[in-house]
């Protein structure tokens, strides 16, 4: 049985009360929303993309504590990116928090905190949400949020 | 004390209620969660069920099961005469006139749904108004937006003030001869307000419009009489009143259920088919098309014996004691808000906490095997007018103590140490 502290480290902690990049980017080339409706999280995602790169990376928004240290401490890994990098990443961690699988831990760094999260199945989607914002702002999916259902198969 | 306690409890005491004999009735109430004794918090989303209605559902399965109201052998017989006592047991629980008021359906959600489609798509016409207030559940609200893109009716809200009680000044300024339906929930799931529907029904009336009454949360809690609230609709949903999911009551006035077309085709809703035309069966039968929930039909019907046996004016002065309790505990715990502070109130405890979101609070009191929701409830348009994005939710039971609500509060200690 995972204890709470697994899921609440110290650093998951100070970045919920400090949360990095937490403001718009005027000149953001993509803004996308992103929403949880099983907990009413909600954040919006700013990206400045130059030469097919990730210049700038900022957020906005509410929710709870794993949910906002997620989306900053993802910020300050996913800038300089490119988008096959990023896109990589995203994909390591949400095998990480979602089933549990062992990360390289030079692929993960200190995201390797947020490991815990998958003895905690309820908190999944909460440490998703910034990560699926980030693909589909990769992506352009502008049009409407994008939400953390549909992804119970994964 | 809780000023509205002594209205809800209408002069009643909980003298002679035993909780501790109440809860050996309920198998899982003995259970841990994470090496800890379950406290179970979360009865507005669903209750425990009482052995009864194991036994009664298991009892079904073992010595009853055929279908019903095809009776030429044995079984079936018994099957259709345990599932029409149920809808008797459902008609005097809420004091309905007549059995055939009482319709079986998939929940309250589905209750609403079957009079918005049905009463409502042959009733309403462009311009005509709909009347729901800001503390509906979504199941109170989207059913009545669907009605109003496929009618062209108008959805009218009323407002609240800020202990979450229903502005009704507005209210009489909304109704009108334009008004044709007003739907409004009996207990708010997320705030435990408690709203004067019988008033409410009364006005509504004046101007000849039908009135529904979303019961999911009173039901369980509280005495109900659909004739003496004088409302034209009223629904509930079992697994909220210690029966099983998947079935619920419609109840409606048996002149207007006659006049309503069916909701559903199918089996059983029929007395004649021939390709050229069907003649549909008497109600309820005509809004119970296909075979039915049976074994949720006759559970639910042990569900209800069990709480009338208990006493629903019992629980309700047990449950408004527990509540007065719970907020006096709550509202002196350090940081600690509660959203929802109606005169009129049910077993409701919606809160925030300083420095820790919902989702962080439930995460930690599960941990400590107390179980509580959080989230928007499927009340978001409550979560807009308290301008939060969620709250942590308490929900009381008759079988819930005043020692569990001491866990509760001793764990929102753990809570502000983990998010000093």
């Amino acid at each position: 049985m995972a204890d709470l502290n697994e899921l609440y480290q110290e650093m998951i902690l100070e970045h919920n009360t400090k949360p990095r990049n937490f403001r718009a980017i005027a000149d953001a080339s993509r803004k996308t929303e992103g929403y949880n409706p099983l907990c009413g999280d909600r954040i919006t995602l700013f990206l400045k993309m130059e030469n097919g790169r990730v210049a700038d990376i900022s957020f906005q928004g509410s929710g709870c504590a794993i949910s906002k240290a997620s989306a900053s401490m993802m910020t300050t890994v996913i800038k300089g990116k490119t988008k096959p990098e990023a896109e990589a990443l995203a994909d390591v961690f949400r095998r990480m928090v979602s089933s549990g699988a062992q990360a390289a831990p030079e692929a993960v760094g200190k995201l390797a905190v947020f490991a815990g999260v998958s003895e905690f199945p309820a908190r999944v989607k909460c440490a998703t949400l910034a990560w699926h914002t980030l693909l589909a702002g990769l992506e352009e999916k502008t049009d409407h949020p994008v939400t953390t259902e549909g992804e119970n198969g994964s | 004390m809780n000023p509205g306690k002594e209205q809800i409890l209408n002069g009643e005491r909980s003298a002679g209620f035993d909780v501790q004999a109440c809860r050996k009735d309920f198998p899982i109430l003995s259970s841990t969660v994470f090496g800890k004794p379950l406290a179970y918090l979360d009865n507005a989303a669903t209750t425990q069920k009482p052995q009864s209605v194991i036994d009664t559902i298991h009892n079904y399965y073992t010595g009853i099961n055929a279908n019903v109201h095809r009776g030429v052998h044995y079984l079936s017989e018994q099957a259709t005469c345990f599932y029409e006592n149920a809808r008797v047991k459902a008609q005097q629980f809420i004091n309905a006139a007549e059995f055939r008021e009482i319709i079986f359906v998939r929940g309250a959600t589905e209750g609403i749904n079957l009079v918005a489609q049905s009463f409502g798509r042959s009733n309403l016409r462009r311009g005509d108004e709909i009347i729901i207030s800001t503390i509906e559940h979504h199941s109170n609200i989207v059913p009545w937006q669907m009605l109003a893109e496929q009618t062209g009716a108008v959805l009218k809200v009323i407002p609240i003030n800020d202990d979450g009680e229903l502005l009704l000044d507005e209210y009489e300024k909304m109704l009108g001869k334009r008004t044709k339906l007003v739907a409004v929930g009996h207990m708010s799931n997320a705030l435990g307000t408690i709203n004067p529907v019988k008033k409410m029904a009364e006005m509504a009336h004046q101007w000849n419009a039908r009135v529904l009454v979303d019961g999911a949360q009173a039901v369980p809690h509280m005495p109900v009489d659909v004739r003496a609230l004088d409302c034209d609709f009223y629904v509930f949903s079992g697994h909220k009143v210690f029966g099983p999911t998947g079935i619920g009551v419609l109840y409606g006035k048996a002149e207007l259920l006659e006049a309503m077309p069916p909701y559903q085709g199918g089996g059983d809703m029929i007395s004649w088919v021939t390709f050229g035309k069907t003649l549909y069966n008497t109600i309820p039968y005509k809004f119970e098309a296909g075979t039915p929930h049976i074994e949720g039909v006759i559970g639910l019907g042990a569900a209800l014996d069990y709480v009338s046996a208990v006493g629903m004016n019992r629980i309700a002065a047990y449950e408004g004691e527990l509540l007065a309790y719970g907020t006096r505990l709550l509202s002196a715990a350090p940081g600690v808000k509660i959203i929802g502070t109606a005169r009129q109130k049910g077993g409701i405890l919606s809160f925030t906490m300083e420095h820790a979101h919902p989702h962080d609070i439930a995460t930690i009191l599960d941990r400590e095997g107390i179980a509580i929701r959080a989230g928007h409830h499927c009340a978001m348009p409550v979560m807009e007018r308290f301008a939060v994005p969620a709250t942590a939710r308490a929900s009381l039971a008759f079988y819930n103590t005043q020692e569990e609500l001491d866990r509760l509060v001793a764990a929102l200690g753990r809570v502000r140490e983990i998010f000093r």
